[in-house]
């Protein structure tokens, strides 16, 4: 990366700017760096991202490794508490497991279904989107009434019966092992509309234009040119849902996991994890649940900050 | 007005239809997801028994007839037994209404007493510090999950300070098949963290929506002709300005009671509301098929129904807007 930066920057000086060096100097990176919300926000996704990763790495226990736990240091408070001990700084379950290793690994799986929703729904929706616009008759009818139904439809209900359909139609033994795709599949079906209604407005405005006529001109049929020249000018207001749709996505994964038809209980993820320790919470051991619930907050409304900010810089109306 | 008869048929038929569709999903949820005389019964029951019934259930009838039938009988709101309790769903259902009903209309109340001046407050005194840690808050608001809301309320108020109850309707007092508790103190104060738990969302959108509406609405040519005619800042705001903006609200805020319906699921899981989202979300965890397949089709009921009333409210307020109404209600996305 630093590398190439400064064979950028050497370039520079004598011919034209290398491609990393354009790209710090566009428009939309000038106004990032003269956003301080957005350069928060995104170092603070960015630093959850990496952590959540890197899980085997930056968690300093194992949450699933049985003969590691202590039933002796079960229920310890965080450390600036009283009775907490620095080998676990955010404290203990009932099970004797480090809050802190649960909250990465949790946050890595509820980052796993998050963006695994994103790419389910944009492919989805990006795909009908242009089918729709390019189509046309009866095909674009029958795509956009669908939208139509969907929207009006909350979110959160239109997953949870995805969801309870998926359940009642498999045997129950195999809840368990599909839970995750399921989980993914119903997120992913409540989100394709706004990318799909987004994509066919461009669509519609773009084919009218001289380099799609062009285009058809020079022998690329109808396929060719919606992915070939239509797409990429799609690419801006996709990428704006799509962070925003990631804090959507996050959300519902915790929403269906604590209402216990997301996530298997026994699976750490953000949600499972806040529901667990909502059950202890009468006992006083607050951390199991105050801790993941800071976490989810913090991260959706990083994306949601760094989401908005980036919907007003690619906006040309706004500038 | 011929348009507009013809706007009304025009959407009452999809909406029609969307019930269809709603209706034919459940109807496959009752037939096809396992073997209904089985869940009905059992496994130990005798083959004759079984073969009895599932003659006079009409199992053995062509599918469309068997639709047809089911159709009629949702219709009459009769959606069979339910697999977990036992008791016929269309009872189970009755007991579980006005427990979320009374909860949608407090935290709706609760939204709109409080979303409207904060964000007729916002909008005035954008520039002011104060206004601006409105905004913010509302933007924490947007991205507190309820389910979150609701158990750091629980922990506050009621592990805390000890002062709110955390679960149940609280005393109940029973008027016909109805039961409210607005006539009993235990039963007010129960009703107040589920209330601002379920609020709390459509609270910052209505306060986002008037504020938006509100800059629109300032700018705007009638309102500079009023300054010049000499009216105070008084009557310009609060005659001229906010009347404005009271009608992409209201039918915003009418939209919405469907989608508090649907969030009063999480509500009630928090805090063990006995009512129809709780019942919902047990039937979805022991696959209790009839309580699913009645509450999905009630609750798309309410969503036609409360989407054909505004659709036709905003012809009414407002002739220009004939295209321009299914992009106005997106609405909530979490």
């Amino acid at each position: 990366m630093s590398g190439s930066r400064q064979i950028g920057d050497g370039a520079r000086q004598t011919t034209v700017p290398g491609p990393l060096r354009r790209f710090w100097e566009s428009d939309l990176m000038w106004s990032f760096r003269h956003t301080p919300y957005a350069v928060v926000s995104l170092t603070l996704v960015m630093v959850v991202f990496a952590v959540a990763l890197l899980a085997n790495w930056t968690a300093p226990h194992s949450p699933f490794d049985l003969a590691s736990f202590n039933l002796l240091d079960s229920e310890l408070p965080p450390m600036w508490v009283d009775g907490g001990s620095a080998t676990f700084p955010l404290g203990t379950d009932t099970q004797g497991r480090d809050i802190l290793s649960l909250i990465i690994y949790g946050a890595r799986l509820s980052l796993f279904v998050g963006f695994a929703s994103v790419c389910f729904a944009l492919v989805v929706g990006v795909s009908l989107g242009l089918l729709s616009g390019y189509a046309g008759g009866w095909v674009d009818a029958l795509i956009m009434r669908t939208a139509d139904v969907k929207l009006s439809f909350p979110a959160i209900l239109v997953a949870l019966l995805i969801n309870g359909v998926a359940r009642g139609f498999l045997p129950p033994e195999y809840h368990n092992s599909i839970a995750i795709p399921v989980l993914i599949f119903s997120i992913g079906m409540s989100g394709w509309v706004h990318y799909a209604r987004t994509v066919r407005g461009v669509v519609m405005v773009e084919r009218k234009k001289e380099y799609v006529q062009a285009a058809h001109i020079v022998g690329r049929n109808g396929f060719q040119v919606a992915v070939l020249h239509v797409l990429p000018n799609t690419m801006s207001p996709v990428t704006v849902i799509a962070t925003i749709n990631l804090a959507t996505a996050i959300l519902l994964e915790s929403t269906l996991s604590f209402l216990g038809v997301g996530v298997p209980p026994t699976e750490p993820s953000l949600g499972t994890l806040i529901k667990v320790g909502s059950e202890y919470m009468f006992s006083g051991i607050w951390w199991m649940t105050v801790f993941p619930s800071i976490l989810l907050v913090v991260l959706v409304l990083a994306v949601n900050l760094f989401g908005d900010w980036l919907r007003d810089a690619l906006n040309p109306r706004l500038k | 007005m011929t348009g507009f008869i013809g706007l009304i048929v025009h959407r009452a038929l999809q909406g029609v239809l969307v019930m269809l569709v709603v209706a034919l999903i459940a109807f496959s949820l009752f037939n096809y997801v396992g073997d209904p005389i089985n869940n009905m019964v059992g496994e130990e029951v005798g083959e004759a028994y079984r073969t009895e019934l599932r003659e006079s259930l009409g199992l053995n009838d062509h599918p469309v007839v068997q639709f047809g039938r089911f159709v009629g009988r949702a219709v009459q709101g009769e959606f069979g037994v339910s697999y977990r309790n036992a008791i016929p769903v269309s009872s189970l259902i009755a007991e579980r209404l006005p427990a979320t009903l009374e909860l949608v209309a407090v935290a709706a109340f609760i939204a709109l007493v409080l979303g409207i001046p904060a964000g007729v407050f916002s909008a005035l005194y954008r520039n002011r510090v104060s206004a601006q840690i409105v905004q913010l808050l509302s933007l924490i608001g947007i991205s507190l999950p309820t389910f979150v809301t609701g158990i750091l309320l629980i922990f506050v108020f009621s592990i805390w300070l000890n002062i709110l109850p955390s679960f149940g309707r609280g005393e109940v007092v029973q008027i016909g098949w109805w039961t409210t508790g607005f006539l009993t103190a235990s039963g007010l104060q129960a009703l107040i963290l589920p209330g601002i738990t379920l609020a709390l969302f459509q609270l910052t959108l209505i306060m986002r929506l008037v504020r938006a509406e509100m800059l629109e609405v300032l700018r705007a040519d009638f309102i500079r002709f009023a300054r010049a005619r000499g009216l105070t800042d008084r009557a310009v705001y609060f005659r001229h300005a906010v009347k404005n903006t009271m009608v992409p609200v209201i039918t915003i805020t009418g939209l919405q009671i469907g989608s508090l319906i649907a969030f009063a699921i999480i509500t009630e899981t928090v805090f063990q509301w006995p009512g129809m989202g709780l019942l919902f979300i047990q039937a979805v965890q022991f696959v209790d098929i009839p309580v699913m397949s009645a509450y999905l089709v009630l609750i798309a009921l309410f969503f036609v129904v409360i989407n054909l009333v505004v659709d036709l409210l905003y012809h009414v307020v407002d002739p220009r807007l004939s295209d321009t109404v299914s992009s106005a209600k997106s609405g909530r996305v979490a």
